[in-house]
Formats: structure tokens, C-alpha cells, sequence
């Protein structure tokens, strides 16, 4: 069976007054019927390898080289039509903002079954049955009534989960989901990851979760990736990532977290910021921060380490055992 | 980032006067019904809403997507017109001897969309730079880079970028630039650092501290990650369908929760083991519709306690036997209510 997704040394640049090395060499693949979590510093290159897999880049100001495959399409080939079809059928996304998905001047029974008509050919009255349908699904109260609501008559957590309906209502192969569930009070937001696992589950289809909350993470997925400046520098099960994170960057981001820091306590943010990306990164590019850099890790980039099957961290020592530290 | 940089009005009531005292607010908004589309039905955003924040303090507010907590935030700044209530800011009541204008030079608003909020044909330095310019301060352009580089933005990088050059989280620490520059006194954080990597959150919070300690700031922190919550507010208050349930220091309502809605939420938060995952939502069953929220305790429909009179009588306000300072609003610690369990609260 083929991947569900291959990315293959995807190296993305954006064009403009100043370059930006956004996405630099980044590999991934995922199984069908795979859950990935993506965490990373924010800038990091989470949304735009997202929106790459989408082909919503605008070609005149982006640079991309590399290859990307979903169910053996290859994404950076398609136009026009095709792109279309592919585009919420096939793939579709969650975005992190919800200005970005719905439009303020249709109501949002409206936007969903317009998108069913289009891609699934059916007919006005069906589409909005499914519409109905998948406002339940997401537990939107009184979805009857919700079907006629606008947008902005909507709660910043009640978009969100309008958002999530639409993008499943084609049901696609593989959901990209940015950050879904940031605007999500606790209740809602294990009610939708439990009815994402859910539907997961019912329609085989992979999803990628961008998070920046590790619960949140270890609630949706099997599998972790970690971004670093447009890098990926760590993948592996959740577990893994989690009990045994190798990378010295995954390892800051555990430790910022705060589930034990007593109240007013200054918090342990990583220090230093992430580099410019103004260059193609030719050594560690988090070794200006790292705790435990060598020179060797400034003069070149670190090798990429498998201490088993599908885990790899991007890091020159992550092969020493940890009491070394 | 010295003293001149940072110059908030000064203040007027004293110390002992609440910054903002909040009483009985009231936002019902219209939404077409009925047969020709007239106005009939009124959503019940914010119903009854009152509290205070002391100079200083931070008061965390907490609850279920669309309990009213957004709504309840741009009443406080005016941005959306109260139905009823009266908002105090330092001793002058809005509207009486406080034109909305000075409320806006003391009060400033982080909003929860970051990329509604900021003008796309204004550069990021325009866009920081903008209140201070209005207001006709000096060196509005140095007073942005200096604020864009306290949230980790490297002006030199940044400032000549629009917002869709921005990653999200990018752009929320423009928004928090933004209002800061404006030199509050209170500053109104609606899911301000909920886009944010855990890195960067920690590096703006440490942040936030610091200008609280170097300035006495206020802030209202509106927030779903209940951590965060906890570590920066003073006091935790929590909101169902547009009513306050629970107003509490944070302490003692981490340690223990008195509102069975509290409970819930609290108890919903995400395993941090993957052995160990989430298998049932702890709050079953859908918020009820705030065009015609329920009789009596609103949260008497999702309610494992709920006895007859919570449907019929709507419990009050009123501190614990144990911790006066523990507010909360239900009739299972109430010994006068009826409920069977009257001022027992939650079964252990
Ligand atoms: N259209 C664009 N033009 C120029 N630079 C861009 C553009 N879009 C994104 N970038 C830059 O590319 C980098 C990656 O952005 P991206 O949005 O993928 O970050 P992210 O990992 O999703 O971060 P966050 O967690 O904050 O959302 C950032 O440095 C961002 O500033
Ligand atoms: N302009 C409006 N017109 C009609 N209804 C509105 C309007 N703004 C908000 N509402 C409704 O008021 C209620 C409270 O919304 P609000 O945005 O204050 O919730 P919230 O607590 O901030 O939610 P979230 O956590 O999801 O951001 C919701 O039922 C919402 O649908
Ligand atoms: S008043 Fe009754 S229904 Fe409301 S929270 Fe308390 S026990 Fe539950
Ligand atoms: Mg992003
Ligand atoms: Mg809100």
C-alpha cells in the first residue's frame, strides 16, 4: 500500500524585500491512517509546510523545491481543476484562525454545503442535510438554528468547530489541522479531540495536529514530529517524545511547560530567539541557543540520528546517554 | 525598557479603591426569528455579571466556549454597548464622569483573533506605532521597535513585514506590543498567548510579570489553558451561559473546586500520558441555547447534583463556611436551599 504522505526534501523560500528561508530540507512520511502531532517554535515552519501540502502557496513570491506526494498525487504538480478537486477533497484544513476559512457574508450552513455540492455533486437539499449532519457531529448546540447564523454571530469556539464540520464534510483522506482546539475551553476541547479520534477512526484517515500544547498532543496522536527553523530535528511515537525526548530543543519545550512552576515563579523560556532564516541554515541552527553545543555543531549541520525504526533526532550527541549531561 | 517609556496615568482613587468594580452587567444580543425574519429572540451573552479587580491584581476568567467571556471583555473597554450595569474604573463610573475616551487611554485589549485585529496594508512598526501616534507622543517609531523587541520581536527583522508575512504566533506578540506601547493601566487579555509555543508564552508571561512588578499593572487574563491561568492570575473567576458560578484565589480553587461546572472543567484538562488518555469527556451533553438558558441554576441540565429546587430557584452568590474569599453559586452549599445535600457541597 502506498503512503498516505511523502514529503521529500521539501525546501521552501519566500521571495521578497528579504528572503525567507522558511522550510529547509524537510522528510516526512505518514501511513495511512496515521495521527501526527507537529510542535514547534512559532515560526518555526508548522503552517506553511501545512498550506504547501494544500497548494495554497502563491506561486509568483514562493520558491519550492522538493517533492510532495498524498496517495501517490503529486501535490506540487496540480492546477487549476485539479488542484480544486484535490483541494478539500482529498485533503482538507482546519486553519488557525477562523477569518481565514469562513466567509463573514454567508452563513456557515451556507459554506458547507456549497463545498459538499461542489465536490460531492450533491443536490442543494442533500448538501445541506450533511451540512446539518456534521454541525451535530461537532456538537454545536441547536445546529438547526446555527445553520442560518453568520460568522461573527458565532463564539470564537463555536467557529472553530464550524471549521472542523467543514473541512470533514467531503470526507477527506488526510486532515491538516492548525491548531484547532487553541480556542477550545478545556470541556469542548477533549470533547472535539475525543470526536476527531473518533472520526479518525471511522474514516481511516491520517491527520496532522499542529499544537503547541504537548496534552493536547498526547491525546490526538500516535506519532510526534518537532519543528525548529523550518527543520524538522526530532520524530518519533508520542511516547518517545515525550518519556525520552533527545533533542536539546524538545527538550526546552518540555521543560517550559508549566504544570509545576509555582504562581508568579520566572518560567524557564528557552533563551535567546530563533535565528533570521535569512540563509539556508549550513550548521545546527539551534546551536546559538543550545545548552549543550559543541563547535562541531556550529561548523556543520548535525547528522540525523535513528536510534530505531522511524525515530530520528536531528542532533550531534543525541546518541549520548543522558546521565552524561 | 526604563520608566519614560512606560507611563501610565497616574493613578487617582488610592490603593484600597478597586481599579475596576463591575456591577450587574448585561448583554443581550438580537438575532432574527419568526416568520419574517424579525428580531424576537435575544441571545443572553452576559446576564447579571459582577465583579471587582484591585490595583495590581490579576483575575483570570475562565469557561466554556461562548459563556460570554469575549462579550464581557469588550463591554469592559466599551467596544460593544451595555444593555445595563455600570462599569467603575478608579472610582469614575463609565458614562458619567468618565467619557468612554479616558477609559480607553487606561485600558487596553489584547483580542483572541489575531488576524482580524491587524491592519494589512499597515507595516508591523505602523501598526505598534499607531495609538502612541495618535495620542501624540514623542518617538512613536523608537517607543514600537523597543516594545517589539520586550515580546521577542527583533525589530530589525520585523518591523518593515505586513501581518500575512507573520507566522500566528508572531503576530499576537504585535498585538501585545501594541497595546502595551499605549502605556495601560489595565490591560485586557482575551486569549492573548493561547497561539503562542510554550517558549515564547513563557518568555511574554515573564514579560507581563515584570511590567506588573515595575508598574502595578492590572490585567484581566481570559484564558482555556487553565495552567496558564493559574500561574499568572491572583484570583480565578469562572462563567457558565453568561452568569459568574465561581470567584475564587487561585490557590484554593486549585486545590478544590466548589461549582460542580468548575469541577468538570478542571477535571477536563488533557493527559499529559500516552498510557494514560482521555476515554470520556467529563461534561457530557450540549450547552443549553443562551436565547432561552435554563430555569433556576443554568447548569442544573448538566448537573450530576441537580435536585428540584435547583430548576426552580436560581442559587446566589455567597462565600464558603471554610473561605469567605471562595465565592460560588449553587445550592449545595447553601444549608438553607432545600437541595438534599444543602450545605454539604460535593460529595468527596
Ligand atoms: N508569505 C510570507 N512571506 C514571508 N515570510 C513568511 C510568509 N509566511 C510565513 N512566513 C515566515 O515563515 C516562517 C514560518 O511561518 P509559519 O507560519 O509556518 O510558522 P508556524 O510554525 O506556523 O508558527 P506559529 O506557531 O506561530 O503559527 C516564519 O518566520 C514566518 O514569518
Ligand atoms: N455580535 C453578536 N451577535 C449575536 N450573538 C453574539 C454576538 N457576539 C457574541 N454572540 C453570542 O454571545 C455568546 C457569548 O459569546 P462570547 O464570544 O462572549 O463567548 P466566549 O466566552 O468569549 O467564547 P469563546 O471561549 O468561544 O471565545 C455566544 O452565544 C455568541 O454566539
Ligand atoms: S445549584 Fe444545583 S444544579 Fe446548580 S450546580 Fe449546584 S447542585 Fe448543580
Ligand atoms: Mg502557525
Ligand atoms: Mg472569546
Amino acid at each position: 500500500m502506498t503512503n498516505l504522505l511523502d514529503i521529500q526534501n521539501l525546501t521552501i523560500r519566500f521571495k521578497g524585500k528579504r528572503t525567507v528561508h522558511a522550510i529547509n530540507d524537510v522528510s516526512l512520511s505518514m501511513k495511512q491512517g496515521e495521527t501526527l502531532a507537529l510542535l514547534g517554535e512559532s515560526g518555526s515552519g508548522k503552517s506553511v509546510t501545512l498550506k504547501a501540502l494544500l497548494g495554497l502557496l502563491p506561486p509568483k513570491r514562493t520558491d519550492i523545491a522538493g517533492s510532495i506526494h498524498v496517495n501517490g498525487t503529486d501535490v506540487l504538480s496540480l492546477s487549476g481543476k485539479a488542484l480544486q478537486r484535490y483541494r478539500g477533497g482529498e485533503v482538507s484544513m482546519v486553519f488557525q484562525e477562523p477569518a481565514l476559512a469562513l466567509d463573514p457574508v454567508y452563513t456557515v450552513g451556507h459554506q458547507i454545503a456549497e463545498t459538499v455540492m461542489r465536490h460531492k455533486g450533491l443536490s442543494k437539499e442533500d448538501a445541506l442535510s450533511t451540512a446539518l449532519d456534521m454541525l451535530d457531529r461537532v456538537r454545536i448546540p441547536s445546529a438547526n438554528r446555527r445553520l442560518n447564523n453568520y460568522p461573527h454571530e458565532l463564539s470564537g469556539g463555536m467557529r472553530q468547530r464550524v471549521m472542523i464540520a467543514l473541512a470533514l464534510a467531503c470526507r477527506p483522506k488526510l486532515l491538516l489541522a492548525d491548531e484547532p482546539t487553541t480556542a477550545l475551553d478545556a470541556t469542548v476541547q477533549i470533547q472535539i479531540l475525543l470526536l476527531l479520534r473518533e472520526l479518525q477512526k471511522e474514516f481511516g484517515m491520517g491527520v496532522i495536529f499542529v499544537t503547541h500544547d504537548i496534552g493536547v498532543a498526547v491525546e490526538i496522536s500516535e506519532r510526534v514530529a518537532v519543528m525548529y527553523a523550518g527543520q524538522i530535528v526530532e520524530e518519533g511515537t508520542t511516547r518517545e517524545i515525550i518519556r525520552d525526548g533527545r533533542h536539546p530543543y524538545t527538550r526546552g519545550l518540555l521543560a517550559a511547560n508549566l504544570h509545576d512552576v509555582a504562581r508568579g515563579e520566572r518560567l524557564n523560556a528557552i533563551a535567546g530567539s530563533p535565528p533570521a532564516l535569512e540563509a539556508k541554515p549550513d550548521a545546527c541552527s539551534f546551536a546559538p541557543r543550545c545548552p549543550r553545543a559543541l563547535s562541531a555543531c556550529r561548523e556543520a549541520l548535525p547528522p540525523m540520528i535513528t536510534p530505531s525504526e522511524r525515530r530520528r533526532v536531528g542532533c550531534l550527541r543525541a546518541d549520548e546517554t543522558l546521565a552524561a549531561e | 525598557m526604563s520608566a519614560t517609556d512606560y507611563a501610565p496615568k497616574p493613578d487617582t482613587g488610592g490603593p484600597a479603591q478597586p481599579l475596576l468594580i463591575v456591577k450587574d452587567l448585561q448583554k443581550h444580543f438580537p438575532v432574527r426569528g419568526g416568520l419574517f425574519g424579525r428580531t424576537q429572540a435575544k441571545v443572553q451573552a452576559v446576564d447579571g455579571v459582577s465583579f471587582e479587580v484591585k490595583k495590581g491584581e490579576t483575575l483570570g476568567i475562565v469557561g466554556e466556549s461562548g459563556c460570554g467571556k469575549s462579550t464581557t471583555a469588550k463591554l469592559l473597554i466599551g467596544l460593544t454597548e451595555k444593555d445595563r450595569g455600570e462599569i467603575i474604573f478608579d472610582g469614575l463610573s463609565l458614562g458619567q464622569r468618565l467619557p468612554l475616551k479616558d477609559l480607553r487611554k487606561g485600558v487596553q485589549m489584547v483580542f483572541q483573533d489575531s488576524y482580524a485585529t491587524l491592519n494589512p496594508r499597515l507595516t508591523i512598526l505602523d501598526s505598534v506605532a499607531f495609538g502612541t501616534k495618535v495620542q501624540g507622543l514623542k518617538d512613536p517609531n523608537g517607543l514600537a521597535r523597543k516594545m517589539m523587541d520586550r515580546v521577542g520581536l527583533n525589530p530589525n527583522r520585523f518591523a518593515h513585514r505586513y501581518p500575512h508575512e507573520l507566522s500566528g504566533g508572531q503576530r499576537q506578540r504585535v498585538n501585545i506590543a501594541r497595546a502595551l506601547a499605549m502605556s495601560p493601566r489595565l490591560v485586557v487579555l482575551d486569549e492573548a498567548v493561547s497561539a503562542l509555543d510554550k517558549s515564547v508564552e513563557a518568555q511574554v508571561l515573564n514579560l507581563l510579570n515584570d511590567l506588573r512588578a515595575e508598574f502595578g499593572l492590572t490585567y484581566i487574563f481570559i484564558s482555556h489553558d487553565l495552567n496558564v491561568v493559574r500561574y499568572i492570575s491572583d484570583r480565578i473567576l469562572v462563567m457558565y451561559l453568561g452568569e459568574v458560578v465561581e470567584v475564587a484565589p487561585v490557590d484554593s480553587i486549585w486545590k478544590s473546586q466548589a461549582h460542580p461546572y468548575t469541577r468538570s472543567l478542571f477535571s477536563a484538562m488533557p493527559s499529559m500520558d500516552p498510557d494514560n488518555r482521555t476515554q470520556e469527556p467529563p461534561l457530557a451533553g450540549d450547552p443549553p441555547n443562551p436565547i432561552n438558558p435554563p430555569s433556576g441554576c443554568r447548569f442544573h441540565t448538566r448537573c450530576r447534583f441537580a435536585s428540584d429546587v435547583c430548576k426552580s430557584d436560581a442559587p446566589r452568590l455567597d462565600g464558603l463556611a471554610q473561605n469567605a474569599a471562595h465565592m460560588v453559586v449553587c445550592h449545595l452549599y447553601d444549608a438553607a436551599s432545600g437541595h438534599p445535600r444543602a450545605g454539604q457541597g460535593i460529595p468527596a
